[in-house]
């Protein structure tokens, strides 16, 4: 089965994705989401909480386990995708666009080129 | 094989014309009558109108629709759900048995006895100088056992410097709960290739910022960790402690202790190992006990006995208090009953026989159990089904299913454990079951349970739009 992977943002070995261009929006990607599951909680920071490339910054759970978020580069966060925690569902069903966790404002615009390309993540997952 | 097909009721409503007995005494009091104040009166309540005979007829309909131990066999592993002999219930229900817990120690001599046996009994099982019986559960005695350790780092002016508590990537989930309770940074070890700790690991984590590592052993695939002198000396050789998790002492009861071994703090399950009955929410006992040296900063009051008298003593260093008095009264009475009536022998015999009969059935069965020789209990995989499913369709055959996906060491993990408490032919009826499991096609695993009350649950659904009272139901 293989998995959309868009080519406009980049990723982590543990499956998130962030946009590259403003706003810089993360989530998880779609080979994520369908290893998980159906998704049934999803625990974001505060707007204002800094999160730091490579440590967790939230926690995902499904109905066959609970993962933590790894956060792709370091920075301050902006806004929230509030509508994840009434319909969590949205990570399943658009895990590009409506199913987006947060958006942050990046403390090093250089960070990006230490990710993954789509290229590189689709070899790793398939 | 046998057939099974578990009760289910499905109640109407009532028309309500027969009143309950007692209330067949027209005696009226009204909220005058009383010295309740105005605002904490009401004139009525709302409760379903139903006979007696119908309140019941509908509890115990409830308890057919329900499956526990006093049902059948319940393999759950890791929990040791073992059968609870009615005579501690007795014991517990005398009327003796019922003391307030101020009750001055003077007059509370017999109560106290009972404690202080118990502290020497359990001292003399795990190996240990000193124990207490405070806690209110495991967990809760988990807790204590690190906040003793916490205790004997600031003791030794070390209390900032030793920030980390190892745990195995296989312990039970509360060993890293409680050491993050305690403001501990937990450092997760990897397992070697046989499912034991890997000592180079170990050797590599170990350091001056090491608090204590806690281990269970036999270890949650039923293993006995072999090693553990090796471990112990690199733990003690670091400055940290080593800490027993007592959840699988079943296995050992009577044959080997933890005091031996090296450990210098641990936990007793007095629900798994002594067959008290499981909380559920409580209440629940969790001792801990202590090698020598660590007695002082036990909880306070400890139970001394000077001459024949018996009083409670505040250790030098304590703690604190972890729980009201001295823990759950009747809990820890249940405990002392179990063991009396089993003595040395019959402990020595429960090890053996929990031992023996999870081997029995890992034999009876034909799924791959990848990792042994094991004690009490096994982990076998489900192979190319999901356990969650394979559980379900064991349901199916009457039995409870064991517990699934963990460790994550196996694939799709089956955790068993039978208990000491189980006979050969029900032990035949839990293989039967797997059995018929195995050769089931995947079809029918999927649409299962179907014999049970309560059908295949929609699990999404459920954890999205949690329904957690009766209220919400009409929503």
């Amino acid at each position: 089965m293989s998995f959309d992977v868009p080519s406009d943002r980049r990723y982590l070995e543990s499956h998130e994705w962030t946009t590259t261009d403003d706003p810089i929006r993360i989530g998880i990607s779609a080979f994520a989401q369908d290893e998980l599951g159906d998704v049934v909680f999803v625990e974001l920071p505060d707007v204002g909480e800094s999160i730091a490339a490579g440590e967790t910054f939230g926690v995902v759970e499904s109905i066959k386990a609970v993962s933590d978020l790894y956060a792709p580069i370091s920075g301050e966060v902006t806004a929230v995708n509030e509508d994840l925690f009434n319909a969590p569902e949205l990570v399943n069903e658009d895990p590009y666009g409506e199913g987006w966790m947060i958006e942050i404002d990046p403390d090093d615009d250089a960070a990006f080129e230490d990710l993954l390309s789509a290229d590189e993540y689709r070899e790793q997952i398939e | 094989m046998q057939r099974h097909r578990q009760a289910k009721w499905d109640e109407t409503e009532s028309d309500g014309h027969e009143p309950l007995l007692a209330e067949k005494d027209l005696t009226r009091h009204e909220p005058s009558d009383t010295y309740l104040p105005d605002d904490l009166t009401r004139d009525g309540v709302e409760l379903p109108s139903i006979s007696e005979p119908e309140l019941v007829r509908h509890y115990t309909r409830l308890s057919q629709m329900n499956y526990g131990i006093d049902s059948g066999p319940y393999p759950l592993g890791s929990c040791t759900m073992k059968y609870n002999p009615k005579f501690t219930e007795d014991i517990a229900g005398q009327p003796a048995a019922a003391v307030h817990p101020d009750r001055d120690p003077e007059l509370a001599q017999g109560t106290l006895q009972v404690y202080h046996e118990l502290q020497d009994y359990l001292s003399r099982i795990g190996g240990m100088s000193a124990v207490t019986l405070q806690p209110p559960a495991g967990a809760a005695g988990e807790l204590t056992g690190i906040l003793v350790a916490k205790a004997y780092h600031e003791h030794n002016d070390e209390g900032d410097q030793r920030e980390e508590i190892l745990v195995p990537a296989s312990a039970h989930g509360t060993n890293f709960a409680s050491a993050a309770m305690a403001g501990y940074d937990i450092v997760e070890l990897p397992a070697d290739d046989d499912g034991r700790v890997d000592l180079d690991a170990l050797s590599e984590a170990v350091g001056d910022s090491t608090a204590a590592l806690m281990l269970t052993n036999p270890n949650t695939l039923g293993l006995f960790e072999r090693d553990i002198e090796e471990i112990a000396t690199i733990v003690h050789d670091a400055g940290g402690l080593l800490y027993y998790d007592g959840a699988n002492l079943n296995a050992l009861l009577g044959r080997a202790r933890p005091g031996d071994m090296g450990f210098d703090v641990m936990h007793f399950n007095v629900h798994k190992t002594f067959a008290t009955p499981h909380g559920g929410g409580g209440p629940g006992a969790g001792p801990i006990g202590v090698r020598e040296g660590l007695e002082k900063f036990l909880p306070s009051p400890q139970v001394r006995v000077d001459g024949d008298e018996y009083t409670l003593v505040e250790p030098a260093e304590s703690i604190g208090k972890v729980h009201g008095s001295m823990g759950n009264w009747l809990v820890l009475l249940k405990t002392h009953a179990y063991i009396s009536r089993l003595g040395d022998e019959g402990l020595v015999d429960t090890s053996a026989k929990a031992v023996l009969n999870a081997n029995y059935l890992a034999e009876r069965i034909d799924l791959e159990v990848p990792f042994g020789p094991f004690h009490h209990e096994f982990v076998a995989s489900a192979g190319e089904t999901d356990a969650a499913d394979f559980a379900k369709a064991m349901l199916d055959n009457g039995v409870h299913p064991p517990t699934t996906k963990w460790p994550e060491i196996v694939d799709e993990a089956l955790m068993t454990e039978p208990t000491e408490a189980e006979s050969k032919r029900s032990l035949e009826r839990l293989a039967a079951a797997f059995n018929a499991v195995s050769e089931a096609d995947d079809d029918a695993i999927a649409a299962a349970p179907r014999m049970t009350a309560a059908k295949r649950i929609d699990q999404t659904t459920a954890a999205r739009d949690p329904k957690l009272s009766w209220q919400q139901l009409s929503d």
